[in-house]
Formats: structure tokens, sequence, C-alpha cells
């Protein structure tokens, strides 16, 4: 599974297995975590600062609910990895990439060369997301 | 009108470098229809009964004359000659070919135009009052904020795999042009008694199978935290939403089953949360965009009289104007409802023709309503003769705005995937039935609209008289409902009893009629009527 990691970080991989969200809570020496789609991201907000990695699961591409689980942990100061991990298509990557995903384990490989090409696709952004980028709006008003 | 700048431009641009890699990847067949599917529905590429569909999306329905006669143009280049304006105040191509798909996202893009987000389950384009800067009764324009939402609704990274569908509508003024609490969000512009402005958000409303009528949300929205507020509604029905059921994935279902006063409090919680991270575009943006509606170069002074001694121009004048906000100009709205004709098409002369006639005579500008007609938002009065001969030369001035003739239907089965019934061929029959224009008038307002299946695209829950089309054994049946409106005074109709053959229904509305001509008081239209008499004498004359 960790082969196929595609990692935007500088920092070592987190080798623990992720637990439930249910069973994190009771460990108090887990580091690592996984959401799923029905999962309150929130429940592990009083608990960030032991979190290395947390694993969110697309089980399918159309299930939408882990980009708001990510962009809930960035907006709340979450600075571990944040990897998606499931259906995880080449066309998704660079919307994840702005929810704060920095890492991806797709089911289906997906070549480095094919994710860089979709990260570089749009060079600007409408929206302020947890990425870091300017919206185009602040551009506009510098 | 609102125009792209460098930025807005390379999006659109980049859009459709992308989808000619994805169409060239699908043709090479690297990739398959499967794979293929999700991406074309990103760029409103539909699969239908007998070509593949495409939609373009009309940001608030407002279009320049360049723009409305590039569509003229495709019409020919890429289909049949003609064009279908739709109830989301877009317009579709039904005759597409794949290969061609990306030279026609390219023409559009050349006009500031494109297809992103008019299918899928993300936030379509946002729809907004047709007469909007236009018309008397308007309290705030709402097209900056339309421009607004469509910037941040575009590619949203959040809310692009929603449960379902998303649609927006935004109004400025009491009268309620565009079915405002049909949507998922609804949002009216309000002023306060301090004389400030706000957003009056309805969330929660829709048609489809479950038609429900959006409740208040958030009373008033300060204007500067608009973008906060939705994405607080958005990011509780993304995450809450139902997901096990695609016919219970509106927002609408979310906010019945937990209850308006629940939702609310979510979103509350939410938005208080967003508010700290500092989402909304600064004041400076709002305003950079209002600059584009400033109001055209009126001309000061000019008289409201008119010269009506021309009959069928008089009869035009009265029905297909409205008032306008400027002294001496109106609103004219172009009925693309000819008898027999099919309701929302247009040829590619005729748009054309349209582009040419708002260039000269409406500030270069056109709307498309949610009705399927088409506005020139601000003509002189002095130049509504000449305009009316122009129309009328072209088939285009039919005077039947508002009338039992200006129906409202879906594709259908003649074109649509989805569907159970035709509903074309019952739009031309009982356009064909009600011909005569005097009969027309003399049954008043009667808002006709056909739906031919339960996902309701051509609004039959919110017609004064409603048709669905349903599949009984394999024969298509129509089912009749009265009383419902997509006002101000919205309402739901109400199914009379079993349903109709396809010539059946034509006298089953015949008969309704009937009842309103002989039970009406004075200045009631239908609806009233039916309000206040109830089902009753309707059910007795259709059944008995």
């Amino acid at each position: 599974m960790v082969e196929q990691t595609l990692r935007y970080r500088d920092d070592e991989p987190v080798g623990d297995p992720a637990v439930t969200v249910d069973a994190f809570a009771e460990q108090s020496n887990a580091t690592a975590v996984r959401i799923e789609p029905g999962d309150d991201a929130r429940a592990l907000l009083p608990h960030l600062d032991r979190i290395a990695l947390v694993e969110v699961n697309f089980p399918a591409y159309t299930e939408g609910r882990g980009y708001s689980a990510a962009r809930i942990l960035r907006e709340h100061g979450y600075a571990g990895e944040l990897r998606a991990v499931g259906d995880v298509l080449v066309d998704q990557l660079s919307h994840m990439r702005r929810c704060g995903f920095d890492s991806f384990a797709p089911e289906q490989d997906i070549s480095r060369e094919a994710a860089d090409k979709a990260f570089a696709t749009w060079p600007e952004v409408y929206q302020k997301t947890v990425d870091g980028r300017p919206a185009i709006w602040a551009k506009r008003h510098g | 009108m609102y125009q792209y700048d460098s930025y807005d431009q390379q999006m659109v641009d980049t859009r459709v470098a992308e989808f000619r890699d994805q169409v060239s990847r699908r043709l090479a067949g690297e990739i398959t229809e499967d794979q293929f599917k999700p991406l074309r529905l990103k760029n409103g590429l539909y699969l239908q009964l007998h070509a593949y569909m495409l939609r373009v999306a009309i940001p608030y329905g407002t279009l320049s004359s360049a723009q409305m006669r590039m569509l003229g143009d495709i019409a020919d280049k890429y289909d049949r000659g003609y064009g279908h304006f739709t109830t989301r105040q877009n317009i579709q191509y039904n005759w597409i070919k794949l290969e061609q798909a990306p030279d026609l996202l390219a023409d559009l893009a050349s006009v500031e135009m494109h297809a992103i987000q008019t299918s899928g389950n993300c936030i379509r384009n946002t729809t907004a009052d047709q007469f909007a800067g236009a018309a008397a009764d308007e309290l705030v324009d709402p097209r900056p904020y339309a421009e607004l939402l469509r910037q941040w609704s575009t590619f949203h990274p959040e809310f692009d795999y929603l449960p379902r569908k998303f649609k927006i509508a935004i109004i400025g003024s009491d009268t309620d042009r565009a079915a405002m609490k049909l949507h998922d969000i609804g949002i009216q512009l309000v002023q306060n008694d301090a004389g400030e402005i706000g957003c009056r958000f309805y969330v929660g409303g829709g048609m489809g199978r479950t038609p429900m009528i959006a409740p208040v949300i958030g009373d008033f929205v300060p204007p500067l935290q608009m973008i906060s507020y939705l994405e607080a509604c958005l990011r509780v029905y993304n995450r809450y939403g139902r997901r096990d059921n695609k016919y219970k994935a509106r927002i609408k279902i979310l906010v019945h089953e937990i209850g308006a006063d629940e939702y609310r409090r979510q979103v509350e919680e939410e938005f208080a949360h967003i508010l700290t991270l500092g989402l909304e575009p600064p004041p400076a943006e709002l305003e950079r965009i209002k600059g584009f509606f400033e109001q055209p170069g009126f001309e000061a002074g000019l008289s409201d009289d008119l010269d009506l001694s021309d009959p069928d121009f008089a009869l035009w004048v009265d029905q297909n104007t409205h008032a306008h906000k400027q002294p001496g100009y109106a609103i004219v709205t172009i009925s693309l409802k000819p008898v027999g004709g099919i309701p929302g098409d247009a040829t590619a002369d005729q748009i054309r023709l349209m582009a040419d006639l708002a260039k000269e005579l409406s500030f270069d500008e056109l709307r498309v309503t949610h009705a399927q007609n088409i506005v020139l938002p601000h003509v002189r009065k002095a130049d509504l003769y000449a305009l009316w001969q122009k129309l009328d030369a072209a088939g285009l001035a039919d005077a039947n705005l508002d009338l039992i003739g200006d129906i409202i239907a879906c594709p259908g089965l003649d074109y649509c995937s989805l569907a159970n019934a035709r509903s074309i061929p019952v739009a031309q029959k009982i356009s064909e039935r009600f011909a005569d224009l005097g009969r027309q008038r003399e049954l008043g307002e009667l808002k006709l609209k056909i739906s031919g299946c339960i996902n309701a695209c051509g609004h039959h829950h919110a017609g004064h008289i409603g048709i669905l089309g349903v599949d009984r054994k394999g024969t298509e049946n129509y089912q009749l409902l009265l009383g419902g409106s997509e006002a101000a005074d919205t309402s739901l109709g109400t199914i009379t009893g079993p349903g109709f053959s396809e010539d059946g229904i034509v006298d089953a509305v015949e008969k309704a009629t009937n009842v309103y001509l002989a039970q009406r008081s004075d200045g009631e239209r239908f609806l009233d009527t039916y309000r206040r008499i109830g089902m009753a004498p309707f059910k007795e004359a259709i059944y008995g």
C-alpha cells in the first residue's frame, strides 16, 4: 500500500496502522486514524496534537464527504499527513489537494507524472481554501 | 454586463484544453465510456436517446448580442440549425458529435461562455430574475451577487461531489420571476428597517418527485458574508445529505428530515466557524463586479406615450412588455411559444435576429427566462413598433406571454433518456386547441407546465395547470395537476385523479378552463378561482 502512495511531504511516513475513529478515542497511544465517509471529522479535534496521519477513505469516487472532512481538519490546525485512500481518480487530485490532502493512495495506480500534470492544470483558483493559494479575488486586489 | 478579465478567460480556456485531451483519449480508446462519463458530464455533455446533448451555461440568464449570435452560429455549425432554451435559463443542443464538442467549447470560450457544471452533482449554473437591472419593482440588482456566486461556485473543490445536483437562484425584488423558493437555495435581496441590504436565504426547496417549498433559513445575511453563509449551507449538506438513495439525496430531504430549525442551527454553527477563515471576497471585489452592471446610458426625458392604433401591436404591447425603471423604456419578452411549436426552441436565424435586435435596440443585452422565452431588457418605447414588426416577420411576435399558450415543456421522450412520456406533442396539441389569441386572453394569466417524467424539468408542480407524463404499462399516460405556482405566492399543484391519454389530457385541460370561465369572480385568475373553490368542481367537470 505505502509504496503506491503519492506523497507531497518531506517528513518520514508514519508506520503505524490507522485505526477507526471509535478505536482512536480509546487508544491513547494511537497516532494514525482512518475516517470513513459517515464519521464526524470533528470528533478528532481534541486529539490533533497526537495525530501524525489521517486517512480519509473514498469507497467510490462519487463520495464527497471526505473533502469536507479534510478541510475541517486543516481549518482547525491539523498539520500532519492527510491521505486520500480508495477510489481516488487522477481528475480529482487537484480538488483534493486544495482541500488539504497531501498524500494519495489510490486503488488504481496513478503515475507521478499524471499527478503532477493534474496539479499543474489549473494555475489559478476562484476560492480561498486551506492550501495557501491566493484566490483570484485576492490577486485582483493585491 | 460582466466581462472576463485574464483570470476568467484562462479558466475557460484551460477547461477547453482539458476536455479536448479527455475527448481525444476517449476517441483513441484509451479510456472507456464508463471512465469518460464523469468527465464529459462535468462539461454538460449528455448521451441522450439519439445523440449527444450539450448544455451551455448562460450565467444568470444574461447574454450579450455577440454571445447570442455565437449561440446561433453554433446551432448551424454543430447542430441541425436550432437550439433549445431551458427552464434553467440555459441552452441545449440536441445533435452534437463527440469529436466536435471540443471545438464547440472553444467557440463558446471565444465569447466568454462555457458549459462548466451544467450537469453532475455539483453547484449548477446560478439563475436570476430575468428583469434584473431593468424592472420598475426592483429593490437591488441581483446580477453582481450572481456573478460573485458564479465565480465562487466554479470548480469549488469541496462541493464537486455533493449528494446530488445543487441549484441556486437569486432575486432582488418582491415579485419572484425565478421560482426562487423551488430551488436548493433561493436568495432574495431584501432591505431592513435601517435601510440596509441583506440576503434572505431560503434553503431546501425543489421539484422532482418530492416537491417542497423552501423555508427561510437565514433571514438577513449581510451581503459581504454571502459566500461564507453559502459555504456553511453547502458544507452541512455535503456532510449530512443522504447518499444512500439518489431520490432522497437533494438538500430538501435533509432539511425536511432534520427540520428547518435543526438545519439552521447546524448552519449557524458552521457559519460562525467559517467567518473566522477569511473566505469572503473583499468589498472591493463586489464593487469591481458592480461596475460592470451600472445602468446603460438611458436617454432622459423620453415620453411614455405609445401609438397603439395597430390592434395586433397593441395586444403584443399589452401582453409582452413590462414596466421599466427608466421612463420611456420597456422590457420586452419575446415569446418562443408559437402555436404548434416546440416550447423554447429557436432557429439559428431567429437567434441571430434576436442578437441583432438586442444590439440595435436594447443596449446589447438579452436575457433567457426560466419560462423559456427571451427578454430584451431595455427598449425605448419609441422603438417598440419597429421592433415588433421585425419580430413578427420572423415568427417571434406571439402575444401570449403568461397565457395558456406560453407553455413550459421539458424535451421529454422525444430526446431525453430519463423521460417516460413525450412532452412536446402534448404542448403542441394544447397550443393548437387554444390557438385563438382572443380565447387565450379571455382565460388570462394561466401558466401551464409539462414534464415528461417525475424529475419535473418542466416544472409541472408549479403550474397553475401542470401535466406529468408517466409510463403506465408501456403506454404514455398524463396526469393533471391544478393549483401550483412558482411566483411569490409559491404553491404546489394537486393531482386531479386518474391520468389521461395524449388526446384525453387536452380535453381535460379544456374542461378545467371551462370551470374557471363559469365560476370566476371579477378579476380572478385561474389560480385564484381554483384556490377559492377548490378541487371538487374541477374534478366533477373533468371526470363527471
